[in-house]
């Protein structure tokens, strides 16, 4: 019997080591990252800068040895088109198949709140580092796992109000609007920002994503008498009303969500690209903090294509994914463990944080999934092919 | 103010309808089968003539003809593969082989000329001037002139030449115009460049008033077939001015009652249309002969 009972401890302590590697093994293996997000079609621009943003900041995170006790992390990318079913899809893919621990969104409104019941259903962390749709925060749910890095069209809508009264002196504007999920959005906020100013609007028009002539919608405004428009929509619709304005010499103010830095404006809307405002959250251009230059130096160093600050756009989308990528670090290393609803109590624990966009203190809450407000905007336009802080270039 | 600015708007974008649309009337004369992907062909158009004339440099009308060519070419494989292999045993999978080759062609497009949308700004196509106190673009009124005359010329072809009544003579009976020397085969694969031709001038039209990327022919494409039927697919002349009813329809809908009406009034007339006249405004009922 002791020659048994020897025997088996024998072998176990000689298994022992052998298991060792193995716990070890797992405790290297990558946190994986997920980023569901337009890599082609019209807003393929903007899904590159967000995999930029994260990317550097996944590179930073790894070089300091990860979290966790030496865990890095490691970002798998899936292409949602802009398509709300598609991004379904490959949210299921990354939650439930490749198992990644936080899942990062996209540009379009309509596929993060897609995605939104998934996540809440699932008690998986969903942060937000473009789509800025009101609702997608703010989606009732008991336990919600969704937090942003980004602009919130309501107070965007509020900030949008405030630039054209103290910019342009406006007081009649209208709404020119894309027509889904993330314009009916706007439509709420732009209404009750100027409500609760006492204010109505000259008009709302709607228009379609692939329309080519938006005439008679601007026409429809013009005639009600609108001083300036409020314009939402992507790059490539917001590009169709400003060549619309033109063929129809009509230059009012444009003061805009931030749709048209997704990509090549100045290229698809002509010469008159400057006329259009439009909020961002960071701009690289103009004195930068210690933060912004090691983002800039590290984009630099990695992307062969960035050569200085007007190489990095859209600027936002680099910014909102950099600072989201370091805040989820710090709410994964909070909750020790890669459990959802762990992490998301980790989420509320973030202390102060130097960040990119700027200095973090308590940038969540049980009641606040923003981490950003409209105190952070900056109002910029396009300058030669460059988003630009207004007024710095002529 | 508001109703000329429609009317304006409404005929530039009705001739890309009514020209697309021709396609249809093309192949559908001789052969009674369609490419239903035209809205791939559209996008190819300018999709080509963006690379020559402004990733290649050249000047825009060689850049453009040869477009025009390969789209020709394009429309020739659309026949041969996705067509004549179903239609000669009788079936209708063509429907479906013309939509699924539209598809590869608009993903070729995707991974080949990349994945965001490009500006192709012509000299001559920017700027406007002033009309009835509306501006207006140079391509809007030039684009429903292209359109007319191309539907007019269509028209003489069909009724005035030798070729152009061999090929009515083939839709109206295939083995008869065989017999009387016809090629048939040939006659339809024409129609196929023809029609994939119209479509690739419509794209080379509208790219400079639009922006160029791989799925900007595909709502084209639908309104477009809507346009067809509407029109009653068997007329060059009821089809475009099929086209340039239902963009000035669009834009006044828009004008007068606001743009959230604008899709469901405009498809519900077409529905509308269709019930009281099956053959569309300008077609005419099939007699079959048993």
């Amino acid at each position: 019997m002791l020659a048994r009972r020897t025997f088996i401890a024998l072998a176990l302590a000689a298994a022992l080591p052998a298991a060792l590697p193995v716990t070890s093994a797992y405790a290297q293996q990558p946190i994986k990252i997920g980023l569901v997000t337009a890599l082609s079609g019209q807003s393929a621009r903007a899904g590159e800068a967000i995999t930029r943003g994260l990317q550097v900041a996944i590179d930073e995170l790894n070089a300091k040895g990860g979290v966790l006790g030496g865990r890095k992390f490691e970002l798998v990318r899936r292409d949602d088109e802009a398509t709300p079913a598609k991004g379904v899809i490959a949210a299921r893919e990354l939650l439930f198949k490749e198992k990644v621990a936080v899942l990062f969104g996209g540009l379009d409104t309509p596929v993060s709140l897609a995605i939104v019941p998934i996540v809440n259903e699932a008690k998986m962390p969903f942060v937000g580092p473009w789509a800025a749709g009101t609702g997608i925060t703010k989606n009732g749910a008991k336990e919600n796992y969704v937090f942003r890095v980004s602009a919130v069209d309501e107070i965007v809508n509020k900030a949008m109000l405030a630039y054209a009264q103290k910019t342009f002196n406006s007081k009649n504007c209208g709404m020119i609007l894309v027509n889904n999920p993330w314009g009916e959005s706007n439509e709420k906020g732009l209404m009750a920002a100027l409500g609760a100013k006492g204010l109505k609007p000259a008009g709302i028009e709607k228009f379609e994503g692939n329309d080519v002539d938006v005439v008679p919608q601007l026409t429809r405004l013009k005639s009600a008498g609108a001083d300036c428009l409020f314009l939402v929509g992507n790059v490539g619709p917001s590009a169709q009303v400003v060549k619309s304005l033109d063929r129809m010499g009509w230059k009012p103010p444009v003061v805009s969500h931030w749709g048209p830095a997704g990509g090549r404006f100045t290229e698809l809307a002509g010469p008159s690209a400057p006329m259009v405002h439009f909020v961002q959250t960071y701009s690289f251009f103009g004195k930068q903090t210690p933060v912004g230059e090691k983002v800039l130096k590290a984009l630099m160093a990695k992307y062969p294509d960035i050569k200085g600050p007007g190489d990095v756009t859209p600027a936002v989308g680099v910014a909102n994914a950099y600072d989201g990528m370091m805040l989820t670090a710090l709410a994964i290393q909070n909750a020790g463990k890669l459990d959802g609803p762990a992490i998301r109590e980790g989420y509320y624990r973030i202390g102060s944080h130097a960040g990119l966009i700027k200095n973090y203190d308590k940038p969540f809450s049980a009641t606040n999934h923003d981490a950003v407000n409209e105190n952070d905007y900056v109002w910029t336009q396009f300058i030669d092919h460059q988003i630009l802080p207004v007024g710095m270039k002529k | 103010m508001l109703i000329t600015s429609a009317l304006i708007s409404g005929l530039g974008l009705g001739s890309m309808y009514g020209l697309l649309a021709l396609g249809f009337y093309i192949t559908y004369s001789v052969s009674s089968t369609v490419n239903f992907a035209q809205g791939s062909s559209m996008m190819l158009g300018a999709v080509l003539a963006y690379t020559f004339a402004v990733t290649l440099g050249w000047p825009f009308l060689p850049a453009a003809l040869l477009a025009l060519a390969l789209c020709a070419v394009y429309g020739m494989l659309v026949e041969i593969v996705a067509v004549r292999p179903f239609a000669r045993r009788g079936s209708n999978a063509w429907l479906m082989a013309t939509v699924a080759l539209g598809i590869i062609a608009d993903n070729v497009v995707l991974f080949t000329f990349g994945k965001e949308p490009r500006g192709f700004t012509m000299p001559w196509a920017t700027g406007s001037f002033q009309l009835f106190g509306i501006g207006v673009s140079p391509l809007q009124l030039a684009i429903p002139a292209l359109g007319l005359s191309l539907a007019g010329a269509l028209h003489l072809f069909s009724r005035r030449t030798r070729l152009g009544k061999a090929l009515l003579a083939v839709v109206q009976n295939a083995d008869a115009a065989r017999l009387m020397g016809i090629n048939v085969p040939l006659a339809i694969l024409l129609a196929y460049a023809a029609s994939t031709m119209f479509a690739g001038a419509a794209g080379i039209m509208i790219a400079p008033l639009f922006n160029v990327h791989s799925d900007m022919g595909t709502l084209f494409g639908l309104k477009a077939f809507a346009v067809a039927i509407l029109g009653g697919i068997t007329s060059a002349w009821g089809v475009m001015i099929a086209g340039l009813l239902f963009g000035i329809t669009e834009a006044l809908i828009t004008a007068l009652l606001g743009s959230a009406y604008t899709q469901v009034l405009s498809f519900a007339l077409v529905i509308v249309v269709l019930a009281f006249m099956p053959n569309g405004l300008f077609g005419r009922a099939e007699v079959k002969k048993v």
